[in-house]
């Protein structure tokens, strides 16, 4: 089937050399996009979605901006902050901001959004970007206090993505589900168009605020079309109807470079790979609790090979558990596991199986990474039985204690903090099965402090230490391929969000 | 008459509620609820609290009496993941689908009865032959290939029609076609068979003999008679379509019911899966009826039965 769909498509580009296609968007200044999922809300607290994230910095504004290439952050919505202690920040607001429905932004919209959507009787979603808000106060108009309910130095980070600030009158008035039908924000697009499960237009707010760090935009229109089947996505783009798709397989992009009117284009993400090993008290393998079986299930598998042949461009190989640019995240003192099948062997050897052993490994997506996996682990003698489940399935097994090995990927939600990644699954959390105490430790002490050097030492112990005792395998980080018609401009980013607002079409 | 409509609504209600039933079991084993709707990277605690907030803390059997009791009221709930009212988003949805499912079998007939009486009157000529094979093509090609190479031939090598969407008419053109193909074999098999048995009767010999006109035999004698199943059969696969457009809306992003049943299905937002599941099994079950009557109406045989 594979092959017959690669054919079909390597006969269409090669079809397409021939004829001229036509180009949906340049003429009216307007893009296309297609996405396989709807979003469920539009509101960005009430989505968990990669699309409702694009969707939301869009249509709204963050108080704090972070820039996409050097990482550092600007005000948006805020003019400056500070912390005024460990748990308070103080937060001065820009004025002469408009809603796109006029309404003025000041800090009655702050103070409502933050705390309305804290309380978790309001049944936010994403209650892991909330949930660190103590609580929001108005000092004066344009300023603002904001209380973490412990000490929670990644708010900034959180401020800078996820929580968008909401017009308070009309969402009091609206509420979330108001809020979704016809969706009101200050971004640098307004809601023109929204049709939930089919399809949804942006375009330009021309009141757009000059300061903002996100420039005003020159795309006019932006059309997100949900359109749920790969082949169909690629057809479109193909044949002109849409101009920008994301999160093609990397074969079926690498097909796609064929075509003279697109551009395929590639770039790393946040998220990153890995592999848990079940070491925890009543592991279904007990084999795994000797770390001499984890050293040799790393070694076993040849991650530089695997990312230039199956992962693609954009990918790096990682020796800890957290994505590189994120607050805290080093390898710098932590052992490395270089592809060497012979120790792997050797080691297995040592440990009481010279003639291997047999684990299962649960997966839920990349499913060809898996059995490349599963491939090199057979090669050392282990017998890895694949389970390939939903993630929802997948994480009862796991936090079940019935998982031995597992193929994880996760996003950290683009927060470019340690917080957000490490400690999910090291400090002692439902996710945790090599559960080590002192690895917890020095997370939270990493997580609870607010200076930077005392937060880089604690992380830099407990990724040390982890890579020490081989408690997990990390693997590399994903890519993403983009395909976009040839003409539009535009830049990849590891936060996976294409800015519409800096694209522009080629002369 | 009576009688046996009464029946037979009674039966077609068991049916539904069996549906329903499995519907919901199946859904609710193939994974917990919970952590689907809390999704990635939600904490113990978050998953507590969306158990708690949509009761799928108490027993399976509890929350499913207490959705067909709702249910049964006309309270079809509220979407888990769109976060709206079940009514309006299923109904909103609806016309597209039966749209498509009218479209297609108007298709499948405007194929299958020409060919049919074609393949009848010609039996076992190189013209049956023909009719034979695209038959069974129709049957063995899965309908989300053909789907791909239409799209293949009339989007991308011609770009006649485009490829996704519900904006025009033209967007119809191909999931008509695709839909249609999968179920006309079976029409032109039936038209075919009921043919060449009309063929050789009497009546259809006398016709003959009376010197009338080949044309009017096969088109006024013959065909009206060899149609009586075929009113059934049509009841049955409208049915059939109308669940059978999942994969075909999903493929050319049609926002029907079979979207929505799919998107329904992946993010087990159980509240309209079990409305649309109910509402198809219980719109087969009518068709299947009305094909029922509509027999005995025609055949009075039956009604006997």
């Amino acid at each position: 089937m594979r092959n017959l769909i690669k054919l079909t498509t390597l006969a269409a580009v090669s079809a397409l050399a021939l004829s001229a296609p036509a180009f949906a968007g340049k003429s009216d200044n307007s893009v296309v996009m297609a996405y396989d999922q709807a979003p469920e809300s539009v509101d960005p607290f009430f989505n968990n979605v990669r699309i409702g994230v694009i969707i939301g910095q869009h249509v709204w504004d963050t108080l704090i901006y972070r820039d996409p290439i050097t990482n550092d952050y600007k005000g948006q919505l805020a003019k400056s902050w500070k912390w005024v202690d460990d748990r308070t920040l103080e937060v001065e607001l820009r004025e002469g901001i408009k809603f796109h429905n006029g309404e003025e932004f000041d800090a009655d919209d702050v103070v409502y959004t933050l705390n309305f959507v804290s309380k978790p009787e309001n049944k936010v979603t994403t209650q892991q970007n909330v949930s660190w808000i103590e609580k929001a106060e108005k000092v004066d108009k344009h300023k603002v206090r904001i209380t973490t309910k412990k000490v929670f130095p990644a708010a900034i980070e959180y401020l800078a993505g996820p929580v968008v600030i909401h017009p308070n009158e009309y969402y009091e008035k609206v509420g979330p589900a108001g809020q979704n039908d016809k969706p009101v924000g200050s971004g640098p697009y307004k809601v023109t168009e929204y049709v939930p499960g089919k399809s949804i237009v942006l375009e330009t707010n021309p009141d757009y605020f000059a300061d903002s760090p996100k420039p005003k935009p020159t795309i006019g229109k932006v059309e997100i079309r949900f359109i749920p089947d790969r082949q169909t996505q690629m057809a479109e783009a193909i044949s002109g109807g849409v101009d920008f798709i994301m999160h093609v397989p990397k074969d079926q992009a690498e097909q796609l470079e064929a075509a003279p009117h697109l551009q395929v284009v590639s770039g790393e993400t946040m998220r990153i790979v890995f592999m848990q090993m079940n070491s925890q008290e009543g592991t279904p393998a007990p084999a795994l609790k000797d770390e001499r079986v984890r050293k040799a299930i790393i070694h076993a598998i040849d991650r530089e090979t695997m990312v230039k042949e199956i992962v693609g461009k954009g990918s790096r190989v990682l020796n800890t558990i957290c994505f590189p640019s994120q607050f805290g995240c080093t390898d710098h003192g932590a052992p490395k596991y270089p592809y060497d099948p012979e120790k792997a062997k050797s080691l297995l050897a040592e440990a009481g199986f010279p003639n291997g052993l047999e684990l299962d490994i649960v997966a839920y997506r990349e499913r060809n990474q898996t059995e490349a996996i599963i491939g090199y682990l057979q090669a050392v003698g282990i017998k890895a039985n694949l389970r390939f489940l939903q993630y929802a399935a997948m994480r009862e097994q796991i936090r079940g204690n019935k998982a031995m090995l597992t193929h994880q990927t996760w996003g950290s939600f683009s927060v470019n903090d340690v917080s957000a990644s490490t400690p999910v699954y090291f400090a002692m959390g439902d996710d945790d099965i090599s559960r080590d105490p002192e690895v917890r430790d020095a997370l939270n002490k990493g997580d609870n402090s607010v200076d930077p050097a005392v937060r880089n030492a604690s992380y830099k112990e407990a990724l040390t230490r982890i890579a020490e005792k081989a408690y997990a395998v990390p693997l590399y980080s994903l890519p993403v391929y983009y395909v976009a018609t040839a003409d539009l401009d535009f830049r990849a980013y590891p936060d996976e969000m294409p800015r519409f607002w800096e694209m522009t079409w080629k002369k | 008459m009576i009688g046996y409509i009464l029946k037979r609504l009674g039966l077609a209600l068991l049916v539904a509620l069996a549906v329903s039933a499995i519907a919901f079991f199946l859904l609710r084993m193939s994974g917990d609820v919970a952590i689907a709707i809390a999704g990635e990277g939600a904490r113990q605690e978050d998953i507590e609290l969306v158990r708690r907030t949509y009761g799928l803390d108490r027993p399976l059997v509890v929350q499913y009496v207490e959705w067909l009791w709702n249910t049964l009221r006309g309270d079809f709930g509220t979407s888990i993941y769109f976060k709206t009212d079940v009514a309006t988003l299923v109904f909103a949805k609806l016309p597209t689908t039966l749209l498509l499912g009218v479209l297609s079998l108007g298709f499948a007939l405007l194929v299958s009865i020409p060919l049919g009486v074609l393949a009848a009157v010609y039996a076992n000529s190189w013209i049956d032959r023909l009719a034979l094979a695209i038959a069974v093509v129709g049957q063995a090609l899965p309908n989300f290939f053909f789907a791909l190479i239409l799209v293949m031939l009339f989007s991308i090598t011609l770009r006649w029609l485009p490829v996704s969407g519900s904006k025009t008419w033209a967007n119809f053109i191909m999931p008509t076609i695709a839909l249609g193909y999968y179920v006309a074999p079976a029409f032109m098999r039936l038209i075919r068979a009921g043919m060449i048995e009309v063929l050789s009767a009497d009546y259809i010999r006398t016709a003959r003999a009376k010197g009338l006109p080949t044309r009017k035999v096969i088109f006024k004698h013959a065909l009206r008679n060899a149609v009586v199943p075929v009113v059934a059969l049509t009841a049955v696969q409208l049915g059939f379509l109308l669940g059978g457009s999942v994969v075909i809306e999903t493929i050319f992003a049609l926002d029907g019911l079979g979207y929505l049943a799919y998107q329904s299905i992946t993010f087990k937002d159980f509240p309209v899966m079990q409305v649309i599941v109910l509402m198809l099994s219980v719109l087969y079950v009518l068709l299947t009826l009305a094909a029922d009557i509509a027999n005995a109406w025609l055949d009075p045989r039956i009604r006997v039965a």
